[in-house]
C-alpha cells in the first residue's frame, strides 16, 4: 500500500500503522494475561506462572520449578477466569461495534434488540426450575439463557419485520419495548425469588467466579467463528455508513446483510452472558474508544475491538477479586467505574470524530 | 461494454401511491439524457427505479434485453452508478477512503482494495480535483465538496451507465461545468448517461436527448430545442419563461408576470 509520490496526502489509508497497533495491542493482551493469573490471593512470580504457562504449550516443555499446587492454581483456578473474561470482552466488543455500525446509532449496544434482558428472564426460569439445583456450571441455567436469549431477538425480530424489509427504527422500537416488558417479568420472579434471590441476582451483575475450561470448550469456537465471519463482512460495513441506498447502489444487499450480521453478533452475545451474566458497559464502550482513537474503518475496528475488550475485560476481573478479596465486586461495577473516567478522557480529546 | 438501458411500461411506486404508471423511455450509451420537470415530479423516483432501490410495480426495466431484477446487486453496481441527490456520508471516514467505496463491487469478498483500486480511486479524485481533500474527515467539508467526492466514487466505481441525480446543485458554476464536462467526456467514450436537473439552460446545453416529466406523465421527450420552448415550459411549470435561442440552444430566461404586468 504504496501511495507516496502520487498525492501530497499520502496518510491517506494508515493500514500500515493500524496493523502495527494491532500486533502491539496482542502483545499487550499476552502481556495482560500473564500478569492477571500471576495475581490472586496466592501470588505466584510472574515468572513461574509464565514457565507453568509455556509448559502448557505443545513441544514447549520447561524445567519444572513450580509446585503443583502452583500449577493447578494457574491453570485449574486463574487461568479459565482469565481467559474466560478475554473471551467475554472481545465477544461483547465486536458485537456492539457490529450493531453501532449497523444501526449507525452510537447507542447501540449488544443487548440493544433484547439479547440481555432475554437472557435473564432464561436464566430466572432456570434458577427456578426444579432441577436448578445442580448448580450454575454447564447446568440448567447457561442453556436457558442462551435459550432466552435467542428468543427474544427472534420475536423482535420478528415484530419489526415490514413485508420483506426490517427498518432499523422499527427493529430498535420493538427490542426497546419488548426489552422492557421481559426486564419487568424477570425483576418480579426475582424479587418473588425467595432463598435463591442471591444467586439470581448474582447471576445478573455478571461474575467469572465459576468460569471453568468446559464452558472455554463450548463458547470460544461459536465466539470465535461468529467474529471472523463479522470481520468478512466488515467492509459491507462499511459501505453501511452510507444510507441504505447508496450502499446498495454500491453492490451491498443490504436486507441480507441486516440478517446475517444481527444474527451473528445476537449469537456470539447470547453464547458470552449464557455462562456469565449481563456484562454491561463493554459493549458500548469499547468500540467507541476504538473508533476515537483509530477511526471508524470496521476492518480494524472489529479486531481492535475485540483485543481492547479482551484487555479492559480482564484487567476489570482482576481488580474485582483483588481489591476487596477474599470477597469480590461486581464486574459490572469495576468496568463502570474505571472505564467510564477513561472514557470521558478520550471523548473530550476527540469528540468531533466520535461520528 | 456498453448498456441500453431501456424502460417498458413500468410503474412506480411508494406503498399504494403511484408515482409513475406505465413509462416508457430508453437510455442509450453515448446520449447524455436530461430528467426535468418540476419539483416532486419523480426525476429522483426514476433514478431510483433504474437502480432497483425502489421495485417496479408493474413493467420492465431492461439491460441490453436483461430483466434488471434478474441481476445480482454486486453485478449491478458494476453496470449502473449513481450519484444521489443529497448524498448522506458518514463524517468520520476520509474522502480518500469514501470514494474507495466505489472500488465495492469490483472486489472479491475475501480481497482488501489492491494497488490497482487504490490508483483508480486517486485518479478519480484527480478527475474530479478532489485530491486535495483525500486525508480530511467529510464532516469537515462543504456541501459542494461532498458532491464532488461522491462524483469522484462514481468515477471509481467504472460502470457502463451513470445515473446522477442533481450532481450540480450544490456546486459553483465552475464546478458546474466542469461536472458536465467530465460526463460529456465519459459520454463520447460510450458511457450511458442521465442526469436529473433543475436549470434548464444547463439541460440544454449538455444533453443530447430531454424527457420533460410532470403529473406522474412524459409530457415531451427529444431534443432541447424539441422539447424546451414557451409552451411547454408553461403548460408544466405554470409560469413563464422566454425562450431564446443561443448558438443553437434554447435559453430559457424566468419572466415574472409581476414585472411585465408592470411594464
Amino acid at each position: 500500500m504504496d501511495l507516496t509520490g502520487n498525492t501530497p496526502s499520502a496518510p491517506v489509508l494508515k493500514w500500515r500503522s493500524r496493523f502495527l497497533w494491532l500486533g502491539l495491542l496482542i502483545v499487550v493482551l499476552l502481556a495482560v494475561i500473564l500478569i492477571a493469573t500471576a495475581i490472586g490471593s496466592v501470588r505466584i512470580p510472574l515468572r513461574t506462572t509464565g514457565s507453568i504457562l509455556l509448559d502448557k504449550l505443545p513441544f514447549l516443555r520447561m524445567p519444572g520449578i513450580w509446585t503443583t499446587a502452583q500449577e493447578d492454581i494457574v491453570w485449574q483456578l486463574r487461568l479459565p477466569r482469565v481467559i474466560m473474561a478475554g473471551i467475554v470482552g472481545a465477544a461483547l466488543s465486536v458485537a456492539g461495534a457490529t450493531y453501532q455500525g449497523l444501526f449507525r446509532n452510537p447507542l447501540a449496544d449488544p443487548y440493544l434488540i433484547g439479547v440481555a434482558q432475554g437472557a435473564a428472564l432464561g436464566a430466572v426460569i432456570g434458577f427456578l426450575l426444579p432441577v436448578a439445583g445442580v448448580g450454575l456450571s454447564l447446568g440448567v441455567v447457561p442453556l436457558m439463557a442462551f435459550i432466552g436469549a435467542m428468543l427474544s431477538v427472534a420475536v423482535v425480530y420478528g415484530l419489526a419485520r415490514v413485508g420483506k424489509a426490517l427498518p432499523m427504527s422499527t427493529l430498535i422500537l420493538a427490542g426497546v419495548a419488548l426489552g422492557a416488558l421481559l426486564g419487568a417479568v424477570v425483576a418480579y420472579l426475582t424479587l418473588t425469588s425467595g432463598q435463591i434471590m442471591r444467586s439470581i441476582l448474582f447471576w445478573l451483575s455478571g461474575s467469572f467466579r465459576l468460569s471453568q475450561w468446559n464452558e472455554i470448550k463450548i463458547v470460544l469456537p461459536i465466539i470465535l467463528t461468529g467474529s471472523i465471519v463479522l470481520m468478512l463482512f466488515s467492509r459491507s460495513l462499511n459501505l453501511m455508513q452510507l444510507d441504505e441506498d447508496q450502499a446498495q447502489q454500491l453492490g451491498v444487499n443490504v436486507e441480507s446483510l441486516k440478517v446475517v450480521l444481527l444474527s451473528i453478533a445476537t449469537l456470539i452475545t447470547a453464547a458470552a452472558v449464557s455462562f456469565v451474566g449481563i456484562i454491561g458497559f463493554v459493549g458500548i464502550i469499547v468500540p467507541h474508544a476504538v473508533r476515537l482513537i483509530w477511526g471508524p474503518d470496521h476492518r480494524f475496528l472489529l479486531p481492535l475491538s475485540m483485543v481492547s475488550g479482551a484487555i479492559l475485560l480482564i484487567l476489570g476481573d482482576l481488580l474485582a477479586r483483588t481489591v476487596i478479596a477474599p470477597s469480590e465486586i461486581p464486574i459490572g461495577v469495576v468496568t463502570a467505574l474505571a472505564g467510564a473516567p477513561f472514557f470521558l478522557y478520550i471523548l473530550r480529546r476527540r469528540a468531533r470524530m466520535l461520528f | 461494454m456498453t448498456v441500453t438501458i431501456t424502460a417498458e411500461n413500468i410503474t412506480l411506486c411508494y406503498g399504494h401511491r403511484k408515482v409513475f404508471d406505465e413509462l416508457c423511455f430508453n437510455l442509450k450509451p453515448g446520449q447524455i439524457t436530461g430528467l426535468v420537470g418540476p419539483n416532486g415530479c419523480g426525476k429522483s423516483t426514476i433514478i431510483k427505479g433504474l437502480s432497483r432501490i425502489l421495485r417496479t410495480a408493474r413493467g420492465r426495466i431492461n439491460l441490453n434485453g436483461r430483466n434488471i431484477n434478474t441481476i445480482s446487486r454486486l453485478e449491478l453496481a458494476r453496470i449502473i452508478g449513481v450519484v444521489p441527490q443529497i448524498p448522506l456520508l458518514p463524517g468520520t471516514f476520509t474522502g480518500f477512503e469514501v470514494v474507495l467505496m466505489g472500488r465495492n463491487p469490483h472486489m472479491g469478498f475475501f480481497r482488501y482494495e489492491g494497488e490497482t483500486d487504490l490508483k483508480i480511486a486517486l485518479e478519480a479524485m484527480v478527475m474530479t480535483r478532489t485530491d486535495h481533500l483525500a486525508g480530511r474527515r467529510i464532516g469537515e467539508l462543504s456541501g459542494g465538496e461532498i458532491q464532488s467526492i461522491v462524483i469522484a466514487r462514481v468515477l471509481a466505481q467504472q460502470t457502463d451507465a451513470i445515473l446522477l441525480d442533481e450532481p450540480t446543485a450544490n456546486l459553483d458554476i465552475g464546478r458546474q461545468i466542469e461536472v458536465l464536462d467530465l460526463m460529456r467526456e465519459l459520454c463520447d467514450r460510450g458511457v450511458t448517461i442521465a442526469i436529473a436537473l433543475h436549470d434548464l439552460n444547463l439541460a440544454a446545453q449538455y444533453c443530447d436527448r430531454i424527457i420533460l416529466l410532470s403529473g406522474g406523465k412524459i409530457i415531451a421527450k427529444g431534443r432541447p430545442e424539441d422539447v424546451i420552448n414557451e409552451s411547454n415550459i408553461h403548460s408544466v411549470y405554470g409560469k413563464g419563461g422566454a425562450v431564446y435561442d443561443i448558438d443553437g440552444k434554447p435559453v430559457v430566461v424566468p419572466k415574472s408576470a409581476r414585472i411585465t404586468g408592470a411594464v
